[in-house]
C-alpha cells in the first residue's frame, strides 16, 4: 500500500502530463497569438478552479454539521434565512461582477488578437479540399504565384496573412501553437493571421469534421528566417528536377502515361491535374497524404500501392502498378526535390 | 410464427438497403483485380455461355457512392469538354435516349476505356478500372436509367440540368437499344 | 358546469354564484363523488379510469402514468444503445491507430451515438418524468390532452426504431449528429443516410412538441384548487418553463432538417453558394434550436433536484421565487446564445462578443439556482440516501462543466479548444452532471411511486460511486488531450503525438461508466422483483403526488385535494383537505384559473382510443416514405386525414349538443 500511492502518482504523471509539450499543444505556444491564448486559458482556469472549490467547500460544510430535525419540516429559522438571503445575493453580487470582468477581459483578449497580423506582407491562400490543404502564395506579379499543398512555409517572426476558404466542404485550419482557428467554408473567405515567433515546424490539423478522412487531414506550417523563406519560395517556383537515372526517367513516362497524370500536376512537364496537391517539389515536403506518413521512399511505395488501405475513403485511387513499375514511379518522385 | 415474419422482412429490408448503401473503397480486394473482358457481342455459335462469377458491374450499378464518386470524376476529368454535362456538343448527349454504342454497364465501361471511332478517347490507360465503372455507372444514371433513391443528387454548382435522382425515367423516353 | 357544483370542506376565498347556465339537465348528469365512501368511490373510479386489459386495451391507453412508462423504458433502452455505441467508439480510440472500427462505420457510430443520446434519450426522458409527474404534482387525474400524448409516443417509438434500423441497413446517418452542410448536403453525402437524419429529427419532435403542449396546458389549467402560481411545486415550473422553450425551439431545427432534405430530394439551392444560398444558414437554423436543446435536457434536471433537495434537507427548498425567476430566465436566455457554437465560422468579432457577453450572462440564473439550493443545506446535515448522493455528483459534476462552458464562451479561447475533446468533455460534464445524474437520483427517489417498491440502498451506493469514478475518470482527461490538440469526431490518431495513454485512460473510465449502467439495470429489475414495499410516502416528501398510493391508482387520487402551501404534506399532517363534486362514471377533470386556481369548469378527459396508434403509423409511413421521395407527402396526406378523422369524429354527448 506504502508504494502504490507513489507508484499511482507516477503513472498518472506519465499519462497527464506528457501532452503539455508537443507540435500541437495549444499549451505550448510559440507565436503571439497562441501565447495570449495560453495565457487566457490559464487564467480563466485557474479562476473556475477557485469558484469551483468554494462552491465544494459551500456543499461539503452542511455534511460536518449537526443533523437537523427530521419531523418538522416547515419549522424554519427566519433570521438564519435572512442571513442566507444576505450571503447569497452577496454570492450572486459576486458571480456578476466576475462574469462582467471575464466578458470583458475576453473582449480586450480578442482586439489584442485582432491586431496581431495587421501589417502582414506575405498572404497566404489556403484552400480546403476533402482530406488536403492547397496551398497559394499569393505575389504581385503573376509568375512569382506559387502553388504548393498541405506544407506551408511562413518567414519566422513576420506576421502572415492566411486567406481561408474552401472547395467543397466546410474544414477547419488549426495550428493550436501558433493560433487559433478559423473554418475554411465554401462560398465564404475566411481571414486568419498568423505568427511564429521562432523557426520551428508546427503541426496542425483540420477541426472541423468534412468527412471519411477529417482525422488525416493534417498540415504543417514550417517557419523559417526570411533568407531561408525566400530561397524555398525561389526553389519552389522552378519546374520539376529532371530525372537523370534510367530507373527515374522510366518513371516519368509512367506518370504521363498511367492515371496520375489526370489529377496531378508537375511543374515543367505535361502534367498538369489541378484537383489533387501539387507534386512538383514533393520529394521536399516532410510528409505524404497530409501529414498521414513521413516521407520516405517505403511510404511513397505503400501510398501509391494501396492508398484506400492507408486512407480509406480518400479521392486517391489505388493504380494498378507491377513492382518494377512502382519503383521507377517511386523513384522519380523521390527526386522530385 | 410473427418472430419469423419480423426476422424475414427485416433482412428483405436489409439486402434492399445494403446495395445501395455500401461504401467499398477498395472493391477491387473482394473482386480480384484484373479488367473483365467486354465483349462486343454475347451471340455465339451453340448458344450463350454463362455470363462470369464476379460480376462487377452489378456491384457498381445502383451503388449511390460509386454514382457519386463517378459524378465527381465526370467533373475532374473534364468529361463536360465534349459532352457538356450530359447535353452533348462534340460528343454526343448522355442525357438521351439514345445509346450508339450500348447502354449497359459493361457497354459504357468498355466505351471509356477503349475509347470509340469517331473521336471518343481511350481512357484505359488514364483511369483505373474501378473508377471507370464508378464513372460508367454515372452515366447510366444521366439518362434516368439509374433508381432515383440512388441516383446522385444536384452538386453544389450552378445549376446545367435537374440532379440525377430528378431526372425522369427512361423507361418514359423511349426504350434504349 | 358551474364551480357550486363542488363543495369543498376548505373552501377557498372567493365563493361562486349558483348557476343553472351551463349544468346539463339532471337527466345528463351522473353520479358524484360528494359524499361517497371510500369503497364505492374506488370502485366507480377504477372502472371509469381504468385501461382496458388485453393487448388492444394496452394499445388504446390514454393513462398518463402507462404512456409515462412506456417513454421510460424505450428511453433507457435508447440509452444503452447510444452507450454501446460510446464503448465501441471507445475501444477504437484506446489507442493510436487501432484498427477496429474503419473511418465509415465510426462516422455513424459517432453520429448515432449523438442522435440517440439527444434526440432518442435526453429530451425524452425528460418529457417522461413530466409526463408522469406533473398530472400528480398539480392534483389532477389525467394530463390535458391524453390521446395527443399517446400519439406523441407511438411517434417517438417508431421514429427512433427506424433510426436504428437505419444502423442495420448501413444507412445510419454519419454525418455527425448536428450533420452541417455541405457535408450532408447532396453533393457530399450520397445515399439516403442524411435523409434518414433529416426526415427521422422532425418526426420525433412532433413527439416533444406534442408532450410539451399537453404539459403546458395540464399546468396552466388543470392545477388542484388553492395551487397558485407561488405553490407550484419547483419541478412543474421547470417542466412548464421547459415545455415553452420546446415550443419556440422545435421548429427552427425542424426547418434546418426540413430545408436540408429539400436540397436534397427535390433540388432546392437554399445551403449553395453557386445559386445564391449560404451554407452557415444552415448552422443558424440548426443552433436557433440546438442552444436551447441542451436547456430542454438541463432544466427539468434542475426541477428534479428542487424536488429532492428538500425532502433530504428536510425543509423547504430557500429562495423559492428565485428558484421560479431563475428558471424563466434561463428559459428566455437560452434563446440568445446560439452563435456560440459558430464562434470559429469568421463571423464579424463585435457580434460575437455581444453572444460572449450572453453566454457568459446565463450563467447567473444558474448561479442562482446553485446558491439556493446549497443554502437549502445549510440548516443541517441532511439525510443521506442514494436521491441525494446523486444530486451532490450533480453539483460536483455540473459546476466543472458549466465553469468550462463560462470558459468556452470567451471568442478568443473558444477558437482554441472549438471542436476539440475539450468541448467534448464540457457537453458531456454540463449534459451527465447536469441531466444524467439528476434522473439517476429521480430514478431512486421516485421509483417507488411509480412501481411501489423501493430501490436497494446498497447497490445504490455502489452504483453511484462507480458512476461517479468512471464518469471523471473517462471524461477529465479529455479537458487535457483537447488542450494539447486532439480534435473532436477523428477515428484514430497518431502515435507520435503522444495521446495513445492518456485516451487508453479514458477508455477505461468509459467501459466503468458503461458498467455502472450495467450496475443500475441490474437494480431494477432487482428492485421491481423483489424491493421492500414502499408505502405511500416512504421518504416523507411534501408534494401531492405523495398524497396517493404507491403505485398510484389509474384515478391518481380519490377526491382532488385542495392546496394551502407549496409543500401540501407538510403543511396538512394530519388530513389533506379535499373538493369533492365530480363525476364517478366518466371521465372528469377539474379545470381552475391560470394565477389563483380557483376551480372553474368540469372538463370531460378524453377515453382511450386506438386512433392515436392509427395516425401514429400513419404520419410515420409518410415521413419514411419521404427519405425517399417527396411525393410520400402527397401519397400520405390520405391515411393521415383518415386517421385523424377518426380520431376526431364527435362522440355526440350531452354538452356537445347542449
Amino acid at each position: 500500500m506504502k508504494r502504490l500511492l507513489p507508484m499511482a502518482f507516477a503513472a498518472a504523471g506519465t499519462v497527464f502530463l506528457q501532452g503539455c509539450a508537443g507540435w500541437q499543444s495549444a499549451l505550448d505556444p510559440k507565436g503571439p497569438a497562441a501565447s495570449e491564448l495560453a495565457w487566457l486559458i490559464w487564467f480563466f482556469a485557474g479562476l473556475c478552479a477557485v469558484v469551483w472549490v468554494l462552491v465544494m467547500i459551500a456543499l461539503a460544510a452542511p455534511l460536518m454539521m449537526r443533523a437537523r430535525a427530521q419531523a418538522q419540516p416547515l419549522a424554519v429559522d427566519a433570521g438564519a434565512d435572512d442571513r442566507k438571503l444576505r450571503v447569497v445575493m452577496i454570492a450572486v453580487g459576486l458571480t456578476t461582477a466576475i462574469l462582467v470582468g471575464l466578458t470583458l477581459l475576453s473582449f480586450f483578449a480578442d482586439r489584442t488578437l485582432a491586431a496581431i497580423g495587421s501589417d502582414a506582407v506575405l498572404t497566404v491562400r489556403v484552400t480546403g479540399h476533402q482530406w488536403w490543404w492547397e496551398v497559394r502564395y499569393e505575389d504581385a506579379t503573376p509568375s512569382r504565384i506559387l502553388t504548393t499543398a498541405n506544407e506551408i512555409h511562413i518567414p519566422s517572426g513576420e506576421p502572415v496573412r492566411l486567406l481561408l476558404t474552401s472547395n467543397d466542404v466546410i474544414h477547419s485550419f488549426w495550428i493550436p501553437s501558433l493560433a487559433g482557428k478559423l473554418d475554411l467554408i465554401p462560398g465564404h473567405m475566411n481571414v486568419l493571421d498568423i505568427k511564429a515567433d521562432k523557426p520551428g515546424v508546427y503541426r496542425g490539423q483540420c477541426a472541423e469534421f468534412c468527412g471519411a478522412q477529417h482525422a488525416n487531414m493534417g498540415t504543417f506550417i514550417i517557419a523559417e528566417p526570411r533568407a531561408k523563406f525566400d530561397a524555398w519560395w525561389n526553389d519552389q517556383l522552378q519546374p520539376a528536377a529532371a530525372p537523370t537515372a534510367d530507373e527515374a526517367k522510366a518513371g516519368e513516362e509512367l506518370f504521363l502515361r498511367r492515371p496520375c497524370v489526370m489529377c496531378h500536376r508537375i511543374g515543367g512537364t505535361p502534367a498538369g491535374g489541378t484537383v489533387a496537391p501539387d507534386l512538383t517539389h514533393i520529394a521536399s515536403r516532410q510528409t505524404l497524404a497530409a501529414g498521414t506518413l513521413t516521407m520516405s521512399r517505403g511510404n511513397l511505395a505503400a501510398w501509391i500501392a494501396d492508398p484506400q488501405g492507408i486512407k480509406p475513403g480518400s479521392n486517391m485511387p489505388v493504380v494498378e502498378f507491377s513492382g518494377d513499375e512502382l519503383n521507377a514511379v517511386v523513384a522519380y518522385l523521390e527526386g522530385l526535390k | 410464427m410473427r418472430a419469423v415474419v419480423a426476422t424475414l422482412l427485416l433482412a428483405i429490408l436489409a439486402l434492399a438497403g445494403c446495395q445501395r448503401e455500401e461504401r467499398d473503397t477498395r472493391p477491387q480486394s473482394a473482386r480480384g483485380s484484373g479488367e473483365q473482358p467486354t465483349p462486343v457481342t454475347t451471340l455465339e455459335p451453340g448458344g450463350q455461355r454463362p455470363p462470369g462469377s464476379d460480376n462487377k458491374a452489378a456491384s457498381f450499378e445502383a451503388n449511390a457512392f460509386h454514382m457519386s464518386e463517378g459524378k465527381r470524376l465526370f467533373g475532374w476529368f473534364n468529361c463536360s469538354g465534349c459532352h457538356a454535362n450530359g447535353g452533348g456538343g462534340m460528343g454526343p448527349a448522355l442525357m438521351d435516349e439514345k445509346w450508339i454504342y450500348g447502354s449497359s454497364m459493361e457497354s459504357i465501361h468498355a466505351t471509356i476505356r477503349d475509347g470509340r471511332p469517331n473521336g471518343m478517347p481511350r481512357f484505359g490507360d488514364k483511369i483505373p478500372d474501378d473508377q471507370i465503372w464508378e464513372l460508367a455507372a454515372f452515366v447510366r444514371s444521366l439518362g434516368g436509367n439509374a433508381p432515383s433513391s440512388a441516383a446522385p443528387q444536384r452538386n453544389d454548382d450552378m445549376m446545367a440540368h435537374p440532379s440525377e435522382n430528378r431526372m425522369p425515367d427512361a423507361a418514359t423516353l423511349g426504350k434504349s437499344p | 358546469m358551474s364551480s357550486a357544483d363542488l363543495a369543498s370542506e376548505r373552501a377557498p376565498a372567493t365563493e361562486r354564484e349558483a348557476s343553472a347556465e351551463g349544468d346539463l339537465a339532471p337527466e345528463h348528469d351522473g353520479p358524484r363523488d360528494t359524499g361517497m365512501d371510500d369503497a364505492s368511490l374506488h370502485g366507480w373510479l377504477a372502472g371509469t379510469w381504468g385501461t382496458a386489459p388485453g393487448i388492444v386495451g394496452a394499445l388504446s391507453s390514454v393513462d398518463h402514468k402507462v404512456i409515462a412508462r412506456r417513454y421510460l423504458i424505450t428511453a433507457f433502452v435508447f440509452l444503452c444503445l447510444g452507450g454501446l455505441n460510446a464503448v465501441a467508439m471507445r475501444i477504437q480510440l484506446s489507442g493510436p491507430q487501432r484498427g477496429l472500427i474503419g473511418p465509415d462505420l465510426y462516422n455513424q457510430l459517432f453520429t448515432m451515438h449523438g442522435v440517440t443520446m439527444m434526440f432518442l434519450f435526453a429530451v425524452p426522458i425528460v418529457q417522461a418524468t413530466g409526463i408522469y409527474l406533473v398530472p400528480l404534482m398539480v392534483g389532477s387525474r389525467n394530463i390535458a390532452f391524453p390521446r395527443l400524448n399517446a400519439f406523441s409516443y407511438w411517434v417517438y417509438l417508431s421514429g427512433g426504431v427506424f433510426a436504428w434500423i437505419s444502423f442495420l441497413l448501413n444507412m445510419a446517418p454519419d454525418v455527425g449528429w448536428f450533420a452541417y452542410v455541405p457535408l450532408s448536403g447532396p453533393e457530399f453525402a450520397p445515399g439516403k443516410r442524411a435523409d434518414v437524419w433529416a426526415q427521422m429529427i422532425t418526426y420525433t419532435e412532433v413527439s416533444s412538441l406534442a408532450v410539451a403542449v399537453a404539459t403546458i396546458v395540464t399546468v396552466l389549467k388543470q392545477r388542484a384548487p388553492g395551487m397558485s402560481l407561488d405553490k407550484i411545486p419547483l419541478y412543474v415550473w421547470a417542466l412548464l418553463v421547459t415545455s415553452f422553450v420546446v415550443v419556440f425551439a422545435m421548429p427552427a431545427v425542424m426547418i434546418a432538417s426540413t430545408f436540408l432534405i429539400l436540397d436534397r430530394l427535390v433540388g432546392t439551392h437554399i445551403f449553395n453558394p453557386a445559386e445564391g444560398g449560404d451554407a452557415l444558414l444552415f448552422q443558424h437554423l440548426f443552433w436557433f434550436f440546438g442552444h436551447p436543446e441542451v436547456y430542454i435536457i438541463f432544466l427539468p434536471a434542475t426541477g428534479m433536484v428542487s424536488a429532492i433537495i428538500p425532502v433530504f434537507a428536510r425543509r423547504p427548498v430557500f429562495g423559492h421565487l428565485g428558484l421560479v425567476l431563475s428558471l424563466i430566465a434561463v428559459g428566455f436566455l437560452s434563446f440568445g446564445l446560439w452563435v456560440h457554437h459558430m464562434f470559429a465560422t469568421g463571423l464579424p468579432r463585435l457580434g460575437a462578443s455581444f453572444f460572449t457577453a450572453s453566454s457568459m450572462m446565463i450563467a447567473i440564473p444558474n448561479g442562482v439556482q446553485i446558491f439556493c439550493w446549497l443554502a437549502t443545506f445549510w440548516d443541517g446535515r441532511p439525510v443521506i440516501r442514494t436521491p441525494l448522493l446523486f444530486v451532490f455528483g450533480f453539483f460536483v459534476i455540473f459546476v466543472i462543466g458549466g465553469l468550462t462552458g463560462v470558459m468556452l464562451a470567451s471568442v478568443p479561447l473558444d477558437l482554441q479548444v472549438h471542436d476539440t475533446y475539450f468541448v467534448v468533455a464540457h457537453f458531456h460534464y454540463v449534459l451527465i452532471g447536469g441531466s444524467v445524474f439528476p434522473l439517476l437520483g429521480a430514478a431512486y427517489f421516485w421509483f417507488p411511486k411509480i412501481s411501489g417498491r423501493m430501490l436497494s440502498e446498497r447497490l445504490g451506493r455502489w452504483h453511484f460511486w462507480l458512476a461517479f469514478i468512471g464518469f471523471n475518470a473517462a471524461f477529465f482527461p479529455m479537458h487535457l488531450v483537447g488542450l494539447w490538440g486532439m480534435p473532436r469526431r477523428v477515428y484514430t490518431y497518431p502515435a507520435e503525438l503522444g495521446w495513445g495513454n492518456i485516451n487508453l485512460f479514458i477508455s477505461a473510465g468509459a467501459i466503468l461508466f458503461f458498467l455502472s449502467f450495467v450496475l443500475f439495470a441490474f437494480n431494477l429489475v432487482h428492485g421491481a422483483l423483489k424491493g421492500a414495499p414502499a408505502g405511500d410516502n416512504p421518504w416523507d416528501a411534501g408534494t401531492l403526488e405523495w398524497a396517493t398510493s404507491s403505485p398510484p391508482p389509474s384515478y391518481n387520487f380519490a377526491r382532488i385535494p385542495v392546496v394551502t402551501h407549496v409543500e401540501p404534506l407538510w403543511a396538512e399532517r394530519e388530513a389533506l383537505p379535499v373538493a369533492t363534486g365530480l363525476r364517478v362514471d366518466v371521465r372528469e377533470l377539474l379545470i381552475s384559473t391560470v394565477a389563483e386556481a380557483h376551480p372553474d369548469i368540469r372538463e370531460k378527459s378524453a377515453t382511450p382510443s386506438i386512433w392515436p396508434l392509427l395516425a401514429a403509423i400513419a404520419v410515420g409511413g409518410t415521413f419514411l416514405f419521404s427519405i425517399f421521395t417527396p411525393w410520400a407527402i402527397v401519397w400520405g396526406a390520405a391515411p393521415v386525414a383518415i386517421t385523424l378523422t377518426g380520431w376526431f369524429w364527435p362522440k355526440g354527448a350531452p354538452e356537445d349538443e347542449e
